[in-house]
């Protein structure tokens, strides 16, 4: 059972220091069950430790270990509460000869037992709880999950999910389109829902407040919600289409959060809307109680990137994507590939993928090193947001395909015809590419000149091209896949 | 008349273009074909936002692989009904969809009189809200003459 390098008996309990590795964390020949949780975190050990050792400590940290030997372990079943560290690969292009220094994938299984249900606090207080400020690493970043479908079918997923959200939207086979309200701080409830009301009108399907506009000085929640349901609804009336506004009701409490999602519920919202910051069992709460109240619930990744971003130190947003789709929102801002903010176009289609399939397989190109069974786990709509504007629409369409909340704040406000024709751009400038690409056409190439084809019969379409057609962010990503093409064989 | 800039109804994927021709429906059909999805055409004279449950002209034609005979029903449903909202839509059968997966708008009525908001004052600065389709007003039938 326990590999060649574990101590065993009386001499692995003896009082004082002993290598994680020989405490049975380390464990090459372990045999993976189908109900056991994997980790893999990406680890740069410190100078002198070898990458097994600190593999083991690792699983060791994050599971029964301390620093010491204890001799209560063995008033426990403990061989089966250890983490077993049982795979660690060298990182493709690090370490001498290289501009980074020596990284290893290390993967840890974990026991099923260690966890409880339906708690994504308790499953992270575990799996991110100490290990990330151990001497032992230099550097530690989680860059993948295996959640196994007994552990995740523990949990509620999507309150609603992408295809009941359609169906409740009447909005079929094409992205659906948003905008955050602009400015984000100042505007008054009446102001702020002036904003709403063009934009949906024209032709948008949401509106958004912002993360951090929650009830500040200048427009207090409920005057906000009274003004943007207004808002909704005319423009509702005005189109014969179904509208909403995600009301942000992030508070300082769960029970505030609650009163105000109340509040949004007896408007007659369809769509409530949390920040990640608020932490993942408030997380949990909200989407209890979404599911109970027929609303959708819309996440913005708040904070997020203070750890998610850098790709030494921290946890790969794909793993923040597992976890929200466990805790049970139905919509993540899961970037846009070609807009303002941070995105490697494999590593965001690698999101999409952990958000709405079924089954997703292992694909290195995208940052995903395992198999995920979803259990029939609701879909989550993953949202684009930021810098993105309607002479990207071919892009957009090809990198995120149909199941996607597109969302225009600055291309639809800073229209120079108005919010109103900068919805009808981006709405006009949407259907002119599902339409092409579903009849076959090439629109990754041909993407520009269906726009402007368009545009020819659509005054604001071109308007908003003449303005901002030629904007684009293009940066190198900072965090992008590390694999090799084709795995070389080894001698 | 509708005051959106389009001023018709713009529920369903292609509102915001000009009417399909029956070409552009075809492609469309073909499309939802080759995705193995079936599709049926429904009608109404009630485009409520929320009126979900259209007439269907006729179950969804799960057997008809042929975008041209597909295309000859949508004709048909426009011969029968050529003052209704009629429109298509694709049903896909698999597993974790199960849904809808495309809706579009193939006819409309010639004069598309739109919706009133009803407010009703409540407690507080609560308003209720009732999206009224004008075109209710007259009985089933003789909605849109």
């Amino acid at each position: 059972m326990a590999s060649e390098t574990m101590k065993e008996g009386k001499e692995r309990y003896k009082s004082g220091v002993i290598p994680y590795k020989k405490m049975g964390y380390w464990e090459p020949d372990y045999d993976i069950k189908e109900t056991d949780v994997l980790a893999m975190f990406r680890l740069t050990p410190q100078a002198g430790v070898p990458a097994d050792e600190c593999a083991a400590a690792v699983a060791g940290e994050s599971s029964t270990a301390t620093w010491t030997v204890v001799w209560t372990d063995r008033l426990t079943a403990c061989e089966m509460y250890r983490a077993k560290a049982y795979r660690v690969d060298p990182v493709p292009n690090t370490g001498p000869g290289t501009k980074t220094e020596q990284q290893y994938f290390a993967y840890i299984a974990y026991d099923i037992d260690l966890f409880e249900s339906n708690s994504i606090a308790n499953l992270t207080a575990s799996i991110i709880g100490n290990v990330f400020g151990m001497k032992a690493v230099k550097a530690l970043r989680l860059e993948d999950m295996r959640i196994p479908v007994a552990y995740l079918k523990t949990f509620q997923g999507p309150a609603t999910g992408v295809v009941v959200e359609r169906e409740r939207m009447d909005k079929f086979g094409r992205p659906l389109l948003g905008a955050t309200t602009k400015p984000k701080l100042g505007l008054s409830g009446r102001n702020y829902g002036r904003v709403v009301y063009e934009a949906l009108k024209g032709g948008l399907d949401f509106m958004k407040d912002d993360e951090n506009i929650n009830s500040q000085s200048f427009m207090h929640w409920r005057d906000r919600f009274l003004y943007c349901t207004d808002a909704v609804n005319k423009a509702s009336a005005a189109t014969g289409e179904v509208k909403g506004h995600y009301m942000n009701v992030t508070a300082g409490t769960v029970e505030e959060m609650i009163e105000r999602a109340e509040f949004a519920k007896e408007l007659g919202s369809i769509i409530i809307m949390i920040d990640l910051v608020i932490g993942y069992s408030s997380i949990q709460t909200m989407a209890i109680w979404a599911r109970n109240n027929d609303m959708i619930l819309h996440l913005h990744r708040a904070g997020n990137s203070t750890y998610s971003r850098q790709k030494n130190h921290g946890m790969a947003f794909r793993v923040i994507c597992k976890w929200m789709r466990m805790a049970g929102v139905d919509h993540i801002h899961a970037g846009t590939v070609v807009g303002k903010l941070e995105g490697d176009p494999m590593m965001i289609r690698g999101y999409y993928d952990t958000l709405l399939d079924q089954q997703t397989p292992i694909q290195l190109e995208k940052g995903i090193f395992f198999e995920q069974d979803w259990a029939s786990l609701n879909k989550c709509m993953p949202v684009a947001s930021g810098g993105i504007h309607a002479g990207q629409m071919h892009q957009l369409l090809h990198y995120l395909g149909d199941d996607v909340v597109l969302q225009f704040g600055g291309g639809t406000i800073g229209h120079p015809d108005g919010i109103q024709a900068g919805a009808v751009a981006n709405r006009t400038a949407l259907e002119v590419m599902v339409q092409a690409r579903n009849e076959g056409r090439d629109i990754w190439n041909e993407g520009p000149q269906i726009l402007q084809n368009a545009a020819k019969w659509c005054a604001p379409l071109k308007a908003g091209l003449d303005t901002w057609g030629s904007i684009s962010f293009n940066y190198e990503s900072t965090d992008s896949p590390d694999y090799v093409v084709t795995p070389t064989a080894s001698s | 008349m509708m005051t959106n800039p389009s001023k018709i109804v713009t529920q369903g994927q292609f509102s915001f273009l000009p009417p399909l021709t029956d070409e552009e429906i075809t492609k469309q059909i073909k499309y939802a074909l080759d995705q193995g999805w079936s599709l049926g055409i429904e009608y109404s004279d009630d485009p409520h936002p929320r009126n979900t449950y259209w007439e269907m002209f006729g179950n969804p034609m799960f057997d008809m692989k042929d975008p041209a005979g597909i295309l000859m029903e949508v004709n048909n449903a426009r011969k029968t009904f050529p003052n209704y909202y009629i429109r298509v839509t694709a049903f896909s059968a698999v597993r974790g969809v199960e849904s809808v997966t495309m809706s579009y708008i193939v006819n409309r009525p010639k004069a598309e009189p739109g919706f009133g908001l009803t407010r009703q004052e409540t407690g507080g600065r609560t308003q209720r809200y009732t999206i009224h389709s004008y075109a209710t007003d007259k009985p089933e039938g003789e909605r849109y003459k």
